[in-house]
């Protein structure tokens, strides 16, 4: 055991015994400078998908031709206070090729974003948990079938298999995040099936099952609550997995159809004019990053918190 | 070892069995049919009758399943509907491309992401070591469609007229051509035929093709071409195993036989190879080969910024025309390739730890 942590503050760590294991890890996750600075672009984030409507200047989908004097296509960011022409209007993110104001579509499209990345692993984590407590608990040829069909889904690449799955629902956002949650599950069902293979033999499930504790009760009741940690951490990376994934179908055409104002969409529309106008493709793709940086941030320092063993 | 490389491949059938019905099955509920997709406006039903008729597609499902099977294990990978030519023969000349990318990709990952998490392994908290896990944690966060939008950006436009510009399409410079091997050396190769095609496989490998006929101005034009792409594909595997590589250092340091090595006065690059990284190779060997699907699934993405005709651009293709034959046989040659890249990582483990018995 190496005595190592990121932050030496961490070393100096005294746990008071009364504390909770909750409160433990709560403790520890905010002394991670990394997880702090995680939690606080998420916080910034969820605050501009809230305040959307406050926040944007402009309808997000709404067209500015003829409803502004002196609007350009596409041009670049435009701020009076740092030297913009007076005449010009202002748009501090510049204006998209559909004379749309860019930072408005930014904005609302962190609603979306939060929403297909929670939306996307609750359907994964709900069906990973089914499949995966299933397996483990009942065990037998049920679960070999089930392990074996989820190794199935593991021998295509993780984007093709959502592309396939996507083709057949059909493009749009919703089938979108079920294309990516579909092929995320096996990595929930293997996590839970590890660890309810890790109790399922305990003296307190078998006590359990001797006084004739229903199986249901004893999976959720006994044996889950041993999974949740190692689930929330897998949730969170997943959140920002399934955010960046769901852009990339997006971007591909096969996700949010356009005048949608999702960041992958609104940079696949303006993909040809990197060259001639790279704000409209820099800055979609800066939002997706830092939203996906986030929850990768908190992810790390939720591991880390939450898993003793796991300390680097 | 062999017995052991044997078994695995055994119990690898069932899963490649897996993956041919599922994708025989799955490419059948795609909405919409291959007629209609592909003739447009002159799908009259007459026209669909006959062309369905044709392609064997009327027969019970199960029966066309089986003469899937019966096809591929001869070797016959079907003829593609829209196409009209051979599988296989698409995948001699698209995969390569793909495979050229996916290897260069992976090599600039492993160059770069190895010696990074070595050396901010050594200097734990030091400038470089921060340096290296906030890159790590940036570069797994960017969507790599705009990474490489925006290394095109930078190299072929910001960059333009420097030595550092870079082409942002294409595999070669319009006007140049890639002389295959077996024409070059007049080899009389029938290209319809099976070692034709694994031949023709060879020669679409450009920087390959190229080094092996010295055409040494097809090999820096390609090379060239490669870079942005390799680049944009291979950043998320770069941090992820520069990351892995890190913390298996990290527990490796600390051992007791490092501590020897140091005590008995080994020279430090001696005692940090020889003695650490040794140790700390596995995992991050078994990172590298989970890097195979990132690969892939990226290539698609890739090919698409990139303008490049590989195996990724023309399977999106493909699912959007009901190509059902390319979206079989492709997916079943990527699904094979999958399957022994992770034989030969678990091979390797063995001969990386020698305490690992089969």
């Amino acid at each position: 055991m190496t005595t190592s942590t990121a932050e030496p503050m961490r070393l100096t760590t005294s746990v008071p015994s009364s504390e909770g294991p909750w409160r433990r890890a709560g403790h520890q996750f905010l002394r991670q400078r990394s997880a702090l600075i995680g939690l606080v672009v998420i916080g910034l984030l969820a605050f501009t998908a809230l305040f959307a409507p406050l926040l944007a200047p402009n309808d997000p989908i709404g067209v500015l031709l003829g409803k502004e004097a002196g609007i350009v296509k596409r041009s670049g960011p435009c701020v009076h206070l740092f030297g913009c022409p007076a005449d010009q209007p202002q748009h501090i993110m510049g204006v998209d090729g559909n004379f749309r104001d860019l930072f408005s579509r930014i904005i609302y499209g962190a609603r979306l974003s939060l929403l297909t990345g929670f939306v996307t692993v609750s359907i994964s984590l709900v069906l990973g948990v089914l499949l995966g407590a299933v397996a483990g608990y009942l065990g037998g040829w049920l679960d070999n079938l089930i392990m074996r069909l989820l190794d199935v889904l593991l021998a295509f690449p993780f984007l093709l298999l959502a592309i396939a799955i996507v083709s057949i629902l059909g493009p749009g956002l919703l089938n979108a995040m079920l294309g990516i949650a579909i092929v995320s599950v096996p990595a929930y069902a293997r996590v839970i099936r590890a660890s309810v293979l890790t109790v399922r033999e305990e003296d307190y499930v078998l006590a359990a099952r001797a006084i004739g504790v229903p199986p249901v009760s004893i999976l959720f009741g006994h044996i889950m609550p041993n999974a949740v940690s190692p689930l929330i951490v897998q949730a969170t990376l997943g959140i920002g997995t399934a955010i960046l994934d769901v852009a990339a179908l997006s971007f591909l055409g096969l996700g949010a159809q356009p005048p949608t104002p999702e960041w992958g969409s609104m940079l696949s529309a303006e993909r040809n004019q990197v060259f001639t106008a790279p704000h409209l493709v820099f800055l979609p793709g800066l939002a997706i990053m830092l939203t996906v940086l986030g929850f990768n941030l908190i992810g790390d320092g939720l591991r880390d918190a939450l898993d003793p063993r796991l300390k680097r | 070892m062999l017995r052991y490389a044997l078994k695995r491949i055994i119990v690898a059938l069932p899963v490649l069995f897996g993956v041919l019905a599922v994708t025989f099955f799955m490419v059948r509920l795609i909405p919409g049919d291959p007629c209609t997709a592909q003739l447009g406006e002159k799908a009259t039903p007459q026209v669909c009758a006959s062309f369905i008729a044709a392609k064997g597609l009327d027969k019970p499902i199960l029966v066309q399943f089986g003469v899937y099977l019966g096809d591929i294990l001869r070797g016959d990978f079907g003829t593609s509907i829209r196409l009209a030519r051979p599988v296989t023969q698409l995948i001699a000349e698209r995969l390569p491309l793909t495979v050229e990318l996916g290897v260069f990709a992976l090599l600039i990952a492993m160059v770069v992401g190895i010696p990074m998490g070595i050396i901010a392994a050594l200097r734990r908290n030091s400038a470089v070591d921060v340096l290296t896990m906030v890159g790590s944690n940036i570069g797994v966060s960017m969507p790599i469609f705009w990474l490489g939008l925006m290394l095109a950006y930078l190299f072929a436009l910001l960059l333009k007229g420097t030595p550092l510009q870079l082409p942002p399409s294409g595999r070669l410079t319009s006007g140049l051509t890639s002389v295959p091997f077996y024409e070059l050396w007049r080899w009389p190769v029938d290209l319809k035929a099976g070692l034709g095609q694994v031949l023709q496989f060879f020669g679409n490998l450009y920087l390959f093709n190229s080094l092996l006929t010295f055409q040494w101005e097809i090999f820096s034009d390609a090379l060239r071409h490669l870079v942005l792409p390799a680049l944009a594909l291979g950043t998320i595997p770069m941090a992820i195993i520069a990351r892995m590589t890190r913390s298996a250092m990290l527990e490796v340091l600390g051992r007791d036989y490092v501590r020897t090595a140091r005590a008995k006065g080994l020279a430090e690059l001696v005692v940090t190879m020889r003695h650490a990284f040794r140790n700390a190779l596995l995992p991050v060997v078994t990172i590298i080969g989970l890097q195979l699907g990132t690969i892939f699934g990226g290539a698609v993405l890739t090919e698409t910024i990139f303008n490049l005709a590989g195996v990724g651009r023309i399977l999106f293709d493909a699912i959007n025309t009901r190509d059902y034959p390319i979206i079989q046989g492709f997916t079943l040659a990527i699904a094979i390739g999958y399957v022994l890249v992770n034989l030969l990582v678990d091979i390797s483990y063995g001969w990386l730890d020698p305490r690992i018995r089969y």
